[in-house]
């Protein structure tokens, strides 16, 4: 046996080598466990490393475009791409207030609607291997990240989280294989399973074909897997053809449309309705205003005043809270009596002008 | 078993390459770290496998099949455990890779760039295949397989893979 060993020492190397490798991956396949201990040591080795690499990066690259190009407009780009992200939300939030609002379940969502609980992570790496669409968020366990939570941007979903870790967290994106969440039309109201490519677009899987689809049509979260809440956007349909079974339905992701360096992971879900207007995230091409005439009134605006029906109402609305000293998105708060009328009308009068002022005569031709 | 002509083993016993304890910790490691921090800018070299050249290469300088297993269990391991799938997949493969990488060297002039060339691509693909199997036959994962696509990244790294090792063989100690 010795005599054996010794002889073919290399291949007995080898062989205990990968049996000893097969034991440990059967061992998780089985249990369904991974050997947490290592891959905490890992990733906590690797974390520190990463962070000081993106911060010299980030020292460098903010401090060549600070003193030398651009001076503090950086700076203000990113306080100014903060505020759109939080505008586009507070945005998409009103906008399916509104929607739902002259329909017969309005008041039950908005008893039930309410922003759900975010925290924000900056991605600072990827996982190991050619083409892993999982990447490694700076938040773990230490701030409260959970296994299975839902990962978005503003702009729409981007993945869940799968692996946990003290200081970072692993997120499977929707681009991987492996990915599925369930998705429903925004105009037919057809259900489907979000499923990865391993590239850049994603399909929805599991529609009939004799379900009604659209190309250009916007799908958003069913929370039908109960990781994503309902109404988040995930992606618009730029393939809808006819297949063996089911629809064939591509979608290009709307979460991925500014990069993925900041994401926020949902802590506390809340379900929305889906919203019956398209997302609006089209660039629109608007004029500057026309120049003051010469003899025209002064007329001044009131400040906080709405424009357009929906501002107005939008002001109503808030009026209505503040008078019933009403909380909008507060949890258990119930919702605020509209058909109280308001403390005061926000509606914008029409400015009549004063005798004082100069009367300007439409010219004659 | 084979007979080499007298000598061989004793000329292939001085071209066995000795590095600093610290450049083969160091150089896997920043293998591995590459694999995990550059991507995020440059995409497309997310398809660069250097923890795998790195593995051919210490294989490959070392001779010696016992130490490719070390090489290659190591550097696979540190890689799964930054991975999102199970530890031992990529140490299974590269075990083999390591194995197969010194017991080659011990046949060939390793030092050719012509020869790296081809070790290089074979050894990217035999790695790319095999992980598939084990994926498909373990973990019951249906991963799609392109021939097509996997030729032409181990072409790129195994470009990739020339100037590489003749930038590790200035870390060999001499002497």
């Amino acid at each position: 046996m010795e005599f054996l060993l010794n002889r073919y020492r290399n291949l007995t190397v080898l062989v205990v080598a990968i049996l000893a490798q097969l034991v440990l991956l059967a061992y998780q396949v089985k249990s369904n466990q991974e050997v947490r201990l290592i891959r905490i040591w890992a990733v906590s080795a690797v974390t520190p490393m990463a962070r000081i690499i993106e911060t010299g990066r980030g020292g460098t690259s903010r401090f060549f475009s600070d003193y030398f190009v651009l001076l503090d407009v950086r700076e203000e780009n990113k306080r100014m791409k903060r505020e759109i992200d939080r505008i586009q939300m507070e945005n998409q939030f009103l906008r399916a207030e509104l929607s739902t609002a002259d329909r017969a379940r309005a008041l039950a969502i908005f008893q039930t609607r309410s922003p759900s609980k975010t925290i924000a992570a900056h991605i600072i790496g990827n996982t190991t291997g050619s083409g892993a669409k999982v990447v490694i968020a700076d938040r773990g366990t230490n701030a409260g990240i959970e296994r299975s939570m839902a990962v978005i941007t503003p702009e729409g979903i981007v993945g869940k989280v799968v692996s946990v870790y003290p200081t970072a967290s692993y997120v499977l994106l929707i681009t991987d294989p492996t990915f599925a969440a369930g998705v429903i039309s925004q105009k037919n109201r057809v259900h489907g399973t979000l499923k990865g490519q391993g590239h850049s677009t994603v399909k929805v899987d599991y529609v009939q074909n004799e379900e009604k689809v659209d190309a250009g049509e916007w799908f958003y979260t069913s929370g039908d897997d109960r990781i994503f809440p309902k109404g988040l956007p995930v992606g618009e349909a730029t393939v809808v053809r006819q297949g063996k079974s089911n629809k064939d339905i591509y979608l290009t992701p709307s979460g991925f449309q500014n990069g993925l360096e900041e994401v926020l992971i949902i802590v506390e879900g809340v379900h929305a309705p889906i919203p019956d207007a398209p997302v609006q995230n089209q660039q629109v091409h608007l004029l500057g205003p026309p120049p003051a005439e010469a003899n025209a009134p002064v007329v001044t605006l009131p400040t906080q005043a709405g424009t357009t029906d929906a501002d107005r109402l939008i002001e109503t609305y808030r009026k209505i809270g503040e008078a019933q000293k009403h909380v909008y998105g507060e949890r258990g708060s119930g919702a605020p009596n509209y058909n109280a009328a308001p403390a005061e009308t926000t509606a914008r009068k029409p400015v009549e002008p004063k005798p004082s002022d100069p009367v300007k005569k439409p010219p004659t031709p | 078993m084979t007979e080499f002509p007298e000598g061989f083993n004793e000329t292939r016993k001085s071209a066995v390459s000795k590095f600093n304890a610290a450049a083969i910790v160091a150089i896997p490691l920043v293998a591995i770290l590459f694999q995990v921090y550059v991507p995020r800018f440059v995409t497309y070299l997310s398809y660069l496998e250097l923890p795998l050249l790195v593995t051919v290469y210490f294989s490959l300088m070392r001779r010696s099949p016992v130490a490719g297993v070390f090489f290659g269990a190591a550097i696979g391991l540190a890689q799964d455990s930054l991975s999102s799938h199970p530890l031992g997949m990529f140490g299974i493969v590269k075990t083999l890779v390591g194995y197969f990488a010194a017991s080659v060297s011990q046949r060939f002039d390793v030092e050719n760039p012509m020869v790296r060339l081809v070790l290089g691509f074979f050894f990217f693909f035999f790695h790319q295949f095999f992980y598939w199997v084990l994926a498909r036959a373990l973990l019951g994962q249906a991963l799609d397989f392109e021939p097509q696509q996997t030729i032409v990244l181990a072409v790129l790294n195994s470009v990739v893979a020339v100037p590489l090792y003749h930038l590790l063989d200035k870390l060999k100690i001499t002497g």
